[in-house]
């Protein structure tokens, strides 16, 4: 895979009241942006586990965006303030374990601002494309990561893999 | 697997199919998806409409399935709707899915190659994510039917009588000694310029009399704890010094008061009131209050001439502030707006050149009760000003301070011209940047004050000064602008200016926020839920805002969200209950270590710590559902419903596993 044809998958975690509704209005108004970008909805930021963001990076994730609502408007009062927190001591954790920090960004985006989701997502896809695939465990023969690119295979191997967890779990 | 999910890909007309292939999407998710429990996957051209919906149910019925994922439009359009769908064929409604491919993928993306691979990918985390998803019960709390409605302005007043004339109590808070609010100073209101206290006085009465309001004026909530439904309020009721059994308001002991007290709230600091007062003739009630701070008993320890003449011994000097405890179901926030303090903006002089007033002054001036009985003069108390400028967007629309347009302030320019020219004859000056006179007979209002003879000067006044340039100058107010329709510099020299200052939050708007729990702008206005369609709704279920506090407007815009909010609260008392989403986060004792880290993240006061046990609990009647906890729980003994691990671990995964298929 060559730095041309690299087209970067990102999973961007968003509030249930401000930047989830700041997508749904991007699409209302037709307005373009970059498809890398997958979003998974929490009802706020807070929710975020920074452990979430390492699964997703683990799991074939070249980068991660969280959004929240801005400073002093949380739905919840606060707690984007505790989302910002994790965020700056999740990206010490991450440049401690080798990885760009950049490949994690925050982003404040209210319900009203589709248009700066929209650049705002666009503009990390091409960061993150600069930075390159996150080919972490390669080295060490393969991680997660390789099996995923097996294609679609990939499927099959998680499907088991997810099933084989649950059992150990049970 | 053991759940049997069915997967439904919409057309939505062209909306969807028109960019994403549909057909393949239905296709490849019962092929590929077929080991995680997919035994059915269609397409649709309308998932929503009636047939659509017949499909599901259907299917539910017949191939037994236990989750729903349909690829279609943003939950917040259609989830309910596919909810009530399973709930109809007999499914809990919470194992149902949406895949956002309209808004996320079909409407943003343009290479169909690229959108179908990210449907997939979405589809694909949706079905990921809806095998962890649990039966959840909606919760079902009952309601006060009491409410709590906090200031005693317009708004205030007017969702008071609603609620009350329906056969509801209503304590209605003020923090003032009188209700009435701000509309209780203004002379005249725009555009039909009533005179203000002719149209509110009846309705402070109404709602000072009427059975089923309980006034606690001089009072301030100090503590709010509950959720909706269930409300536990405490109220301080600051002493008056006169008990409200025995006065009678007869106003002897306001007569009889030797001490004279400039009135800088109800006066806006033109006009006396004594010591013990009343701050208007018509307050409701009309008990008067002692001003601790300048009665000249509490500061000699002599005079209680208002003691000695009172005709029924009211008066009390020992009496002391009184908590009150009550329980509602409901509340409303009309906590109202402060004006913006004009000497902030230091080129227009106010506060260093005397005869520069603030629009709440002016309407002292004018108002027939004022200070001067409704004479508009100079500071000197006597001249009549000739010549009179009047500048609008003082502290809006202005980088400097406050970004907001202020929306009554042009409409109060107006009516001051009119006024000062009906009542003076003077020359008036408007000076504005943008004249915004929208809203029923607002413009019509506007022609009839420039056929008047004002004279409108579009521009941003640069400054107010005294210092004369020539004898046409000399001993007036020169007013520096720049006007810009006629694009040249002008100076012109005035009596009297007027500020047509902007409304602003109140000061203390984000601790009451806090103390109801509800979320304010960067501005301080208290956010609504939905700034279009549920402007009088909060966040927080059960508490309600009209008027003002919500955000800059007029008497009528705040009479109209006043009764909004009471017809909310009605709303809510009526069906007597109230389902709450079953988003709850929860500790499991065996496996919380006690260790607290998350008992100071709850805004909501929902987690305490149990002593005896050593663990940490949550009440769900006030947990909010933001997972804040979860996520922090580093024993991951708290689970959050709805938003769990498992499902949000599922869906990235799920998200990710088709990497390969964006091109």
């Amino acid at each position: 895979m060559t730095h041309n044809t690299f087209e970067p998958t990102i999973i961007g975690f968003t509030c249930n009241w401000c930047s989830y509704r700041a997508a749904d209005l991007a699409g209302t108004a037709r307005m373009k942006y970059a498809p890398n970008v997958r979003l998974i909805r929490m009802m706020c930021s807070g929710r975020l586990d920074p452990t979430f963001v390492l699964r997703a990076l683990s799991e074939g994730a070249d980068g991660v965006m969280i959004t929240g609502c801005h400073p002093g408007e949380c739905h919840y009062i606060e707690q984007n303030y505790k989302a910002l927190r994790r965020y700056l001591l999740l990206k010490r954790v991450l440049k401690g374990m080798g990885i760009e920090p950049e490949r994690v960004k925050l982003v404040w985006a209210s319900a009203a601002e589709g248009a700066k989701f929209a650049a705002e997502t666009t503009a990390f896809v091409e960061e993150i494309r600069k930075l390159g695939p996150l080919s972490w465990g390669k080295d060490e023969g393969g991680g997660m990561k390789d099996e995923i690119k097996n294609g679609d295979s990939s499927l099959t191997i998680h499907a088991e893999r997810s099933s084989f967890e649950k059992e150990v779990a049970a | 697997m053991t759940e049997r999910v069915g997967v439904y890909v919409c057309h939505c007309g062209s909306n969807i199919a028109g960019v994403v292939d549909v057909v393949d999407v239905a296709n490849w998710a019962a092929e590929k998806l077929g080991r995680r429990g997919v035994i059915i996957a269609r397409d649709y051209k309308f998932m929503c409409s009636s047939l659509g919906q017949e499909l599901i149910e259907k299917d539910i019925k017949e191939l037994g399935l236990t989750r729903i994922v349909v690829a279609a439009c943003s939950p917040h359009l259609h989830e309910k709707t596919f909810r009530i769908a399973a709930k109809n064929a007999g499914l809990n409604p919470y194992l149902v899915e949406l895949a956002s491919i309209r808004e996320q993928v079909s409407w943003v993306h343009t290479d169909k190659a690229v959108a179908t691979a990210k449907a997939k990918a979405v589809v694909s985390g949706a079905v990921s994510r809806v095998i962890e998803n649990q039966a959840l019960e909606e919760i079902k709390v009952p309601i006060n039917p009491n409410t709590l409605i906090v200031g005693g302005g317009i708004a205030g007043i007017q969702a008071a009588l609603e609620i009350a004339n329906a056969g509801f109590h209503v304590y209605l808070v003020e923090r003032e000694p009188s209700i009435g609010g701000h509309m209780s100073q203004f002379d005249k209101t725009f555009p039909t310029l009533d005179c203000s206290a002719c149209i509110l006085t009846p309705r402070m009465v109404e709602a000072g009399t009427h059975p089923n309001i309980t006034l606690l004026t001089w009072s301030e909530v100090t503590k709010v704890t509950g959720y909706v439904g269930n409300f536990n309020v405490t109220i301080k009721k600051k002493a008056r010094f006169v008990n409200e059994e025995l006065c009678t308001g007869c106003g002897i002991c306001q007569e009889k008061c030797p001490k004279k007290v400039i009135d800088e709230v109800y006066e806006a600091g033109l006009g006396y009131r004594k010591a013990v007062y009343t701050p208007f003739a018509q307050a409701v009630p009309n008990f008067p209050v002692m001003d601790k701070e300048n009665c000249t008993y509490f500061i000699k320890g002599t005079c209680k001439a208002c003691e000695k003449f009172c005709p029924t011994g009211a008066i009390d000097f020992k009496q002391e502030d009184q908590l009150i405890n009550l329980d509602v179901g409901n509340v409303i926030l009309a906590t109202g707006y402060d004006l913006f303090d004009a000497r902030r903006v230091r080129n227009d002089g106010y506060g260093r050149l005397p005869n520069v007033f603030t629009s709440l002054e002016f309407e002292r001036l004018s108002n027939a009760a004022g200070p001067t009985n409704g004479n508009i003069v100079l500071r000197d108390g006597k001249s009549t000003p000739k010549s009179v400028g009047i500048i609008h967007c003082v502290g809006s629309r202005d980088r400097n301070f406050n970004n907001y347009c202020s929306v009554i302030c042009c409409m109060q320019g107006l009516k001051f011209a009119h006024l000062v020219h009906e009542r003076t004859g003077a020359t008036v000056y408007n000076f504005y940047i943008d004249m915004r006179t929208a809203y029923k007979a607002y413009d019509e209002f506007y022609q009839r004050v420039l056929e008047e003879g004002t004279l409108f000067v579009r521009g941003k006044v640069a400054e107010v000064t005294d210092a004369a340039r020539n004898e046409r100058e000399k001993g007036k107010l020169i007013i520096q602008v720049e006007d810009t329709l006629a694009s040249k510099q002008r100076r012109i020299p005035v009596d009297m200016v007027i500020l047509s200052s902007g409304l602003q939050p109140r000061r203390d708007s984000k601790d009451v926020g806090k103390l109801f729990g509800i979320s304010c702008s960067t501005d301080g206005w208290f956010t609504e839920k939905h700034p279009k369609l549920d402007p009088v709704a909060t966040m927080t279920e059960g508490i309600f805002i009209a008027g003002c506090a919500q955000g800059p407007k007029d008497i009528p815009s705040s009479v109209a969200q006043g009764a909004a909010a009471s017809a909310r609260v009605l709303d809510k008392i009526l069906q007597k209950e109230v389902a709450l989403e079953p988003v709850r986060a929860s500790v499991d004792k065996a496996t919380c270590s006690g260790c607290r880290i998350c008992n100071g993240l709850c805004p909501f006061n929902a987690i305490s710590f149990i002593e005896d046990d050593q663990v940490t609990e949550i009440n769900p009647a006030l947990c909010q559902g933001c997972g804040t906890c979860v996520a922090a729980c580093p024993a991951g003994a708290i689970s959050g419903t709805g938003f769990s691990n498992e499902q949000i671990i599922a869906q990235i995964d799920g998200l990710l596993m088709k990497n390969l298929e964006m091109v």
